[in-house]
């Protein structure tokens, strides 16, 4: 199953949106690579009709009333952006 | 009265309450001792005048007999968890700056119990790591030195800072979290006693994500009795997190009764490593022989998919980790990149990344994405979920067939060298977490307890794993062991 490439290794960066140098990819690889091979030991376990699991603890979620709780604290919110202007976080220009 | 940094909780706590000392000079000795410790690393940011503040309020409450156990309890907070007002950046350069303007649940009913927090506590970043020497803040150093050698040692991770801190007594107990073992190995590695709490019993609310099906706080303390008063202040449901459960939380402290005749513990035959050093598998057989002298009955059993848990672990971990790290985009908080003209907003996204994570943060962000992508989702992701199910399947079976709790050794060795580890291959680093992966896989309780010292003097521990909502028979069984094994001595102060 597994074995990254310098290929694979550009494309699950570009997916994470972490930039990485391209000298840096067969590295990387590598490093993936290694830790997928100690993954490979999960193909040996037998998992028919095994349900993969969804709540470790189980229990119901609970549900509650379907009104507002919490909010009109913009300042709060904002207050931590690296850039914020008139109310909104701001971002570059986006252009598609 | 001797050091007042010395004191356990409890022994704090009733000194308190008899007017013997004051939380202002208990607050004042630990933000002392912390000043004197920056060569161990274990502070990150020092909130001295909140301390000295909450001390006071602490101080008036104990005067007007509205006093709970940790009132006037000067405590260390992991940078993971979010302090209104106070630096939380989970030791990442990616959230430099950061202030939240609200209180994690855990730290806001340590505080509404009157415990005084003295500043944040290093980690490694985003709790990846089990040496705690991935933070943006540096290495954390061990305040333990094997005899006769000054070489410079791991407290464990991620919760290293925390360990550090309370062994060197800098402060009289700390908040920890484990997702995989990062409360009860850096635990074992200093010599204190170290709890993660069954999934959901302390809300994981204003706590920095990394693996959320994963994730408990825990207290990080010197005593097990300590940990069973940390325990009870900081667990209880809380509507914010709709995974903690809603079920009573018992007094801990009150189930330390050292009476544990006629319990049922397990020994896991799967747990005996290939290559497990001798001194931890003779800890191993003098823990079982302290627990059978108190009355228990030793049983062998078996938990057969024990050796698939890690490389589950590292599925499910980083796949959650690739999820909540998404967050981190350079727009509402923390670091952002300085953009080169013609850059856009994937640029922005892309740099703010590769400037913020570190390497082990950026690897296992980029494993997570792999293990999710299209094409490898079943092979992986949904391949290691259904490991996860026979893992837990084990220990429903033992506790099943009448096991009331299980002890294993905590960690694979003592403490290494800080660079001795992990540098070439990532995985030598991931087997530290070997014994304590599959009890966060099970969403049990685990506690790391001092059981012994290596040939070189270095704190050994042993691991009890409990049944769910079981922590309080855990403890007991932990507590017995403490009090067989003797009380470990403090580190020998060379900082």
């Amino acid at each position: 199953m597994s074995g990254i490439d310098t290929d694979t290794a550009r494309r699950v960066a570009k997916l994470a949106r972490i930039r990485v140098a391209e000298e840096d990819l067969p590295g990387l690889a590598a490093d993936l690579s290694k830790i997928l091979g100690f993954m490979d030991e999960l193909g040996a376990v037998d998992v028919d009709g095994v349900e993969p699991m969804t709540s470790v603890t189980p229990m119901r979620l609970k549900r509650r009333e379907d009104v507002v709780t919490d909010g009109d604290r913009r300042d709060a919110v904002l207050a931590n952006a690296p850039d914020a202007r008139a109310g909104f976080f701001a971002v570059p220009k986006v252009v598609e | 009265m001797s050091d007042l940094t010395d004191l356990t909780i409890a022994e704090a706590r009733d000194a308190l309450r008899r007017g013997e000392t004051s939380a202002a000079a208990l607050t004042a000795a630990c933000l002392e001792a912390i000043d004197g410790a920056d060569v161990l690393g274990a502070v990150a940011h020092k909130t001295p005048e909140l301390a000295m503040e909450r001390a006071a309020a602490a101080d008036a409450r104990l005067k007007a007999g509205d006093a709970p156990a940790m009132c006037g309890i000067p405590i260390g907070v992991k940078d993971l968890f979010c302090t209104e007002g106070v630096a939380s950046q989970a030791a990442s350069r990616i959230l430099e700056g950061f202030r939240p303007p609200y209180e994690s649940t855990v730290t806001a009913q340590l505080r509404d119990a009157g415990a005084v927090m003295l500043g944040k506590l290093n980690m490694d970043e985003f709790a990846m790591g089990s040496s705690n020497e991935t933070s943006a803040y540096g290495n954390v150093v061990n305040p333990w030195r094997r005899a006769g050698d000054d070489t410079p040692l791991t407290p464990g991770g991620s919760s290293g800072g925390s360990a550090a801190a309370v062994a060197a007594r800098l402060c009289l107990a700390a908040t920890g979290t484990d997702t995989g073992g990062s409360i009860r190995q850096p635990a074992a590695f200093t010599g204190t006693v170290g709890v993660k709490p069954t999934y959901g019993r302390c809300s994981r609310w204003g706590i920095v994500a990394f693996a959320s099906s994963l994730d408990q706080a825990g207290p990080m303390t010197r005593s097990v009795r300590d940990a069973a008063i940390m325990l009870g202040a900081m667990a209880g449901h809380d509507a914010r997190d709709s995974t903690s459960a809603d079920i009573p939380v018992p007094d801990f402290e009150a189930m330390l009764t050292g009476d544990i005749r006629g319990r049922r513990i397990g020994i896991p035959a799967q747990y005996r490593m290939d290559g497990m050093p001798e001194e931890i598998e003779a800890l191993w057989q003098q823990g079982a022989e302290m627990l059978r002298d108190a009355g228990a009955e030793i049983v062998d059993i078996s938990l057969p998919h024990t050796k698939y848990a890690l490389p589950a672990y590292y599925v499910i971990a980083p796949a959650e980790a690739s999820s909540n790290l998404a967050r981190y985009d350079g727009v509402r908080y923390g670091h952002r990149a300085a953009l080169e003209a013609g850059e856009g907003i994937t640029e922005m996204y892309e740099k703010t990344r590769a400037e913020g994570f570190g390497a082990e943060v950026q690897r296992r962000v980029m494993i997570g994405t792999y293990v999710l992508s299209a094409g490898f989702y079943d092979a992986y992701y949904n391949r290691a979920r259904k490991v996860r199910t026979l893992i837990r399947r084990d220990f429903e079976t033992v506790f099943a067939d009448g096991v009331d709790a299980i002890l294993t050794p905590a960690t694979p060795s003592a403490a290494f060298g800080l660079g001795d580890m992990g540098g070439e291959d990532p995985v030598a680093m991931y087997l530290n977490d070997i014994f304590t992966v599959p009890v966060n896989m099970a969403g049990l309780p685990g506690v790391s307890v001092p059981a012994g010292r290596d040939a070189q003097g270095l704190p050994l521990g042993l691991q009890i794993i409990g049944q769910p909502w079981g922590e309080g028979d855990m403890l007991n069984v932990a507590h017995v062991i403490e009090r067989a094994a003797g009380p470990v001595s403090r580190p020998e102060k060379w900082w």
